[in-house]
């Protein structure tokens, strides 16, 4: 067991499969030499050479064409997308070309790729930094979508993403690159890709977040506790695929529910999830779903961020209104 | 402020122009312009690249017809581009990668794949992309193989694979896209095996090749990337097959990637999906073509050495489209495709959404 922030349980992942599988391969801008702008790949050139950890020229939809080339001849790539708004520019390669790999030869040919990205908001950066893009991308059949709310998760996660034989989209939230620690196993281990964790029991509310949000979900509910208010947590984890059985299951005790999410509302992962409710589980309810979510405009510039993010008080608020309905 | 300028753009403008003659070896009267070159090649080799332009020529004819009979799904015609796919994929070894577009499925034939599967393929079902050529299925975004011949190219550089190289097809239209420059730039950047062919065949549809852009060629949009490339008649599959073979053994040497731009020509429709080139070309403008014909340049020689007649050609043609209805019997006999099947194909792992969708469409398929 070893403290580590959510980026160095990244980079720890990142070292395991390098040294376990010899054709893995990481390459982007800037992870070479210069280890990621965030010191993500930092060591990893040194450690395994140039061959295996190279920088690429400037160009998002080049990387990831590089990586279906490259996973035809038998390589299991890691590119990385520096920002996620720069994968706007990988789109056709991403959605077009390497989710649609297994389809297309019948599983003769594939990609086993794993793309890295940093996104998310509360970092102040400058724009097309932090957008939450996930709705994009959950959405596109043959690709898996992966958000760790967590360095424990992140880098099982990880881990199990890479020995996966499809694309997967792992989605490193900036904000909690370096903000929290977590006690972290040696050596190599896997956290599933298709089942959501139950972060606390509760009986009262269930609230379903994933990314940066569980940690806002987590203070809402010390929050609610204090009025005597008994919450599950339900972190997704994976946005694609979305575990309902866990959420499903949660309902039949709790009978609410509050889906929280940091990326705007319209046509996302939280509208998936209260989608699934109301057709499979709304007799659990004796409420109506309670929906947190960004408001739909682009995403803001750096000053009126903070405001736009929705955080444990929106939450709170939320799950107010539906615990009184 | 000084009013003589530093610097002649208009000059440097007019340079760019001042192009090197595209290479030829028979010109368009059929007469050998390039001695050394031709007299590399024996008889046999002649008759040889001459069946396969007669063959691609009945590919394409019996194909039209299964299209005129509704047995087709896509289908975009090759007619005119026979010396320049033949040409350069007959230069290539059965351990290359071929990425190709839609357009180059004779080439797809001629790397291994059989002519049921390409029916297969044009019908839109997965059985014609399990071929066991070393390719990737046609390409619909036609800049998006680019960047993926450079990845596969890296690979073969990775895993240390001798005389391999990536090749990979695009047109004119294909040039314009970002994926083209963003493909050669990044096979440049890591010195890739990787050849990259640009069929200039005058139209991306209906879109004429000077409205696609202002470059005199566009062999010159390898030049920013560092990439060695020219430009050949590609209506003379003679000089398609001795540049592409030049540009393997330079790329297998270690010098990493070329591009080739090979002058040819639609005679027909984009596609067999309705497409009217009435629409945006004249007959005057197609006939000049038809009088560079790849066949008819390449059967003159022939028939001056007596090596080809008519009835050999009509003997082989007959022959061809009779493979061609048996291929097409063949891909009438394979099952449809079922959802289920598709479904299970999505993921190695079915995610469990997909495991009850999968469920939902057996038990129906079941009572079918």
């Amino acid at each position: 067991m070893a403290k580590m922030t959510y980026i160095k349980a990244i980079t720890d992942a990142l070292d395991i499969m390098l040294e376990d599988d010899p054709k893995t391969l990481i390459f982007g801008e800037d992870v070479g030499k210069n280890g990621g702008v965030f010191r993500t790949t930092q060591g990893l050139q040194e450690k395994y050479g140039e061959e295996r950890v190279f920088d690429t020229p400037l160009a998002e939809s080049g990387i990831l064409g590089l990586a279906t080339g490259l996973g035809v001849k038998g390589f299991r790539p890691i590119p990385e997308i520096q920002f996620m708004g720069f994968s706007f520019e990988a789109m056709d390669q991403i959605v077009g070309q390497a989710a649609r790999m297994r389809f297309r030869f019948n599983g003769k040919q594939t990609s086993p790729i794993t793309i890295r990205t940093p996104y998310g908001g509360g970092t102040h950066t400058a724009e097309m930094h932090a957008d939450n893009l996930e709705n994009y991308f959950a959405s596109t059949p043959g690709l898996r979508v992966v958000m760790p709310s967590n360095p424990y998760d992140a880098k099982g996660l990880l881990i199990s993403s890479i020995e996966n034989n499809d694309p997967v989209l792992f989605m490193e939230n900036l904000k909690l690159y370096r903000s929290m620690k977590d006690d972290i196993p040696e050596g190599k281990y896997t956290v599933p890709l298709d089942k959501a964790n139950v972060v606390q029991e509760g009986t009262d509310i269930t609230i379903v977040a994933y990314g940066a949000e569980v940690n806002e979900a987590k203070k809402a509910a010390e929050t609610l506790a204090k009025d005597g208010v008994s919450v599950e947590i339900i972190d997704l984890r994976t946005v694609s695929p979305i575990d309902t059985e866990t959420i499903f299951k949660s309902l039949e005790k709790t009978h609410k529910v509050v889906v929280v999410q940091e990326a705007q509302k319209m046509a996302g992962v939280g509208a998936t999830v209260a989608s699934a409710i109301a057709e499979d589980a709304i007799l659990s309810l004796d409420a109506p779903i309670g929906r947190v979510a960004a408001p739909n405009s682009v995403y803001p510039f750096a000053q009126a961020e903070d405001y736009w993010i929705p955080g444990a008080d929106e939450i709170v608020e939320k799950a107010n209104e539906i615990l009184n309905y | 402020m000084a009013n003589k300028s530093v610097v002649d753009f208009e000059a440097i403008k007019k340079d760019l122009a001042n192009l090197p003659k595209p290479i030829q070896v028979l010109d368009e009267n059929s007469k050998v312009v390039d001695q050394a070159t031709f007299d590399s090649f024996s008889d046999e080799d002649l008759v040889e690249f001459m069946k396969k332009m007669v063959w691609e020529r009945a590919l394409h004819e019996q194909t039209m017809n299964f299209s005129r009979q509704g047995r087709m799904g896509f289908y975009a015609p090759t007619e005119g581009e026979e010396a320049s796919e033949m040409g350069t994929v007959l230069a290539m070894k059965k351990q290359d990668y071929l990425l190709p577009a839609y357009r180059d499925v004779p080439q797809l034939i001629q790397h291994g794949a059989t002519v049921t599967e390409a029916y297969l393929w044009s019908r839109g079902h997965v059985v014609g992309n399990e071929y066991k050529a070393n390719a990737m299925m046609p390409q619909i975004i036609i800049g998006a193989a680019y960047d993926e011949a450079a990845g596969v190219g890296l690979g073969i550089k990775k895993n240390k694979e001798e005389d391999t190289i990536a090749f990979t097809y695009t047109g004119d239209g294909g040039t314009s896209q970002g994926d083209s420059y963003e493909g050669m730039n990044f096979a440049g950047a890591f010195q890739t095996p990787t050849l990259f062919i640009v069929q200039n065949n005058g139209f991306a549809i209906s879109t004429p090749r000077h409205k696609q852009t202002a470059a005199p060629s566009l062999a010159q949009k390898a030049v920013a990337a560092g990439i060695p490339s020219v430009q050949v008649d590609g209506m003379d599959i003679l000089a398609c097959y001795s540049v592409a073979k030049a540009a393997r053994d330079y790329i297998t040497a270690g010098n990493g990637p070329v591009m080739i731009e090979t002058l040819t020509y639609r005679y027909g429709a984009h596609s067999s999906a309705g497409d009217d080139p009435k629409r945006y070309r004249t007959e005057d403008e197609v006939k000049p073509w038809h009088e560079k014909d790849p066949l008819i340049r390449l059967r003159k020689v022939l028939e001056d050495k007596g090596l080809w007649s008519d009835e050999q050609e009509d003997k082989l043609v007959e022959e061809y489209k009779n493979s061609f209805k048996d291929a097409i019997k063949e891909a009438d006999a394979v099952p449809k495709d079922k959802v289920s099947d598709m479904l299970k194909r999505t993921f190695e792992i079915p995610t469990p959404e997909l495991r009850k969708e999968i469920e939902k469409f057996e038990a129906k398929e079941s009572k079918e």
